[in-house]
C-alpha cells in the first residue's frame, strides 16, 4: 500500500526539517523527488543522501514568477509530469498585531499562502490534463486555533485550508484531490527556538504526552499523496498529538 | 470547412465526447454541448496546445461557441 512508483513529487521548503522529512518518506515510497528551497546547499546535500530519482530545484517563492518556472524546472529536471506537490515552505514573523508591521503581515502572506496557490495553479494544467493528481499545503494548529504573536501566520494557514477546499470542489470531477495536513507542535529549528519551559508546557498540554516530530507528519503526506487515498479531498488532517481536535 | 475549424471540431468532439453533427458552428459548449466551466478551460487549453497560440484569459472569456473558437484562432494564425 502506499506506493508511488514513477510518480513525480514536488517538495517545496524541503531544506527544513518536515520538508526533509516528507521528502524522504515520498522517496522511500517510489516516488522522485523535486527537492525545493532557498538554501542550495541544504538541497544537493538531501538529494545526495537519497541518491536516484531526486533533482534539485531552488527557489525564491517571493518572486511571483517562481512558481510557474519550478513547476516546469521540476519536470524537465525529472523527464516527468508532475503528480504530486507539497505545499510545504513557509515563514513566520511573529509579533503582536498592535507592533506588527505590514510587511510581516505582507511577506507571511506572500510565502505562505499567495506562493502555494500560485504553485497549485501551475501544477494543476498538467493534472488536469493528466486527469489524476495531489495537491498538499502544509497547514498548521494554529491556522485552525489562532497563537497570540501569530496574527499573520495564523491567517495564512487558516487561509490554505479555505483555498484547499476550493480547489477541491473545483478539480474533484478531475480525480484530482487537495488536501491540508495540519500539524501541532514539531520539534524543528522552527520551534526550537522556545524556551525550554514553554516546550514542556506544551507538551503537558498534548494528550499524546510529546512534541511531533517531521516523520509524524511526513506519513500523513503519504497517505494522503498515494492511491488508496483517492476518496479524500478538501479534508484537513491534523496531526497534533490530540492537542486540538476539530 | 478551413483546415482550423475541422480540428476545432475534431477537439470539441473528442474533449467532450458529443456526436460529431451536433458541433456545429453555432453550438454553445455549455448550453447546448454540456460543458462545464473547467470544460471551457480545458478545451482553451487543448486549442492553445494544437495551435501553438496563446489566449489570455480576457479572451477566453468570450469564447463561448465553437464559432468563436475558430474566428480567434484563424485570426492569430493570420497575424
Amino acid at each position: 500500500m502506499f506506493r508511488l512508483d514513477g510518480q513525480l513529487a514536488l517538495v517545496t521548503g524541503a531544506s527544513g526539517g518536515i520538508g526533509a522529512a516528507i521528502a524522504r518518506a515520498l522517496h522511500k515510497q517510489g516516488a522522485t523527488v523535486a527537492l525545493s528551497g532557498t538554501r542550495r546547499e541544504a538541497l544537493d546535500a538531501l538529494a545526495a543522501e537519497l541518491g536516484e530519482r531526486a533533482v534539485v530545484c531552488p527557489a525564491d517563492l517571493s518572486d511571483p514568477a517562481a512558481p510557474d518556472a519550478l513547476v516546469a524546472a521540476a519536470e524537465s529536471a525529472s523527464g516527468l509530469s508532475l503528480a504530486i506537490l507539497v505545499n510545504n515552505a513557509g515563514m513566520t514573523r511573529d509579533g503582536l498585531a498592535l507592533r506588527m508591521k505590514d510587511e510581516d503581515w505582507a511577506r507571511v502572506m506572500e510565502v505562505d499562502l499567495t506562493a502555494p496557490f500560485r504553485l497549485a495553479r501551475a501544477a494543476l494544467k498538467g493534472m488536469l490534463r493528466r486527469r489524476a493528481g495531489r495537491i498538499i499545503s502544509i497547514g498548521s494548529i494554529v491556522g485552525t486555533t489562532g497563537n497570540g504573536g501569530q496574527a499573520n501566520y495564523s491567517a495564512a494557514k487558516a487561509g490554505l485550508i479555505g483555498m484547499s477546499k476550493a480547489l477541491a470542489q473545483e478539480v474533484g470531477s478531475r480525480g484530482i484531490t487537495v488536501n491540508v495536513v495540519s500539524p501541532g507542535f514539531v520539534a524543528t529549528a522552527m520551534t526550537d527556538v522556545l524556551p525550554e519551559e514553554q516546550k514542556q508546557k506544551l507538551s503537558a498540554a498534548i494528550p499524546l504526552g510529546r512534541m511531533g516530530t517531521p516523520d509524524d507528519i511526513a506519513a500523513a503526506v503519504v497517505y494522503l499523496s498515494s492511491a488508496e487515498a483517492g476518496w479524500v479531498t478538501g479534508a484537513t488532517l491534523h496531526v497534533n498529538g490530540g492537542m486540538a481536535m476539530s | 470547412m478551413s483546415e482550423i475549424a475541422d480540428r476545432v471540431k475534431k477537439i470539441v468532439v473528442e474533449h467532450l465526447g458529443v456526436e460529431e453533427s451536433k458541433v456545429t458552428p453555432e453550438a454553445s459548449f455549455i448550453d447546448d454541448l454540456g460543458a462545464d466551466s473547467l470544460d471551457t478551460v480545458e478545451l482553451v487549453m487543448a486549442f492553445e496546445e494544437a495551435f501553438g497560440v496563446e489566449i489570455p484569459e480576457d479572451a477566453a472569456e468570450k469564447i463561448s461557441t465553437v464559432k468563436d473558437a475558430i474566428d480567434y484562432i484563424e485570426k492569430q494564425k493570420a497575424a
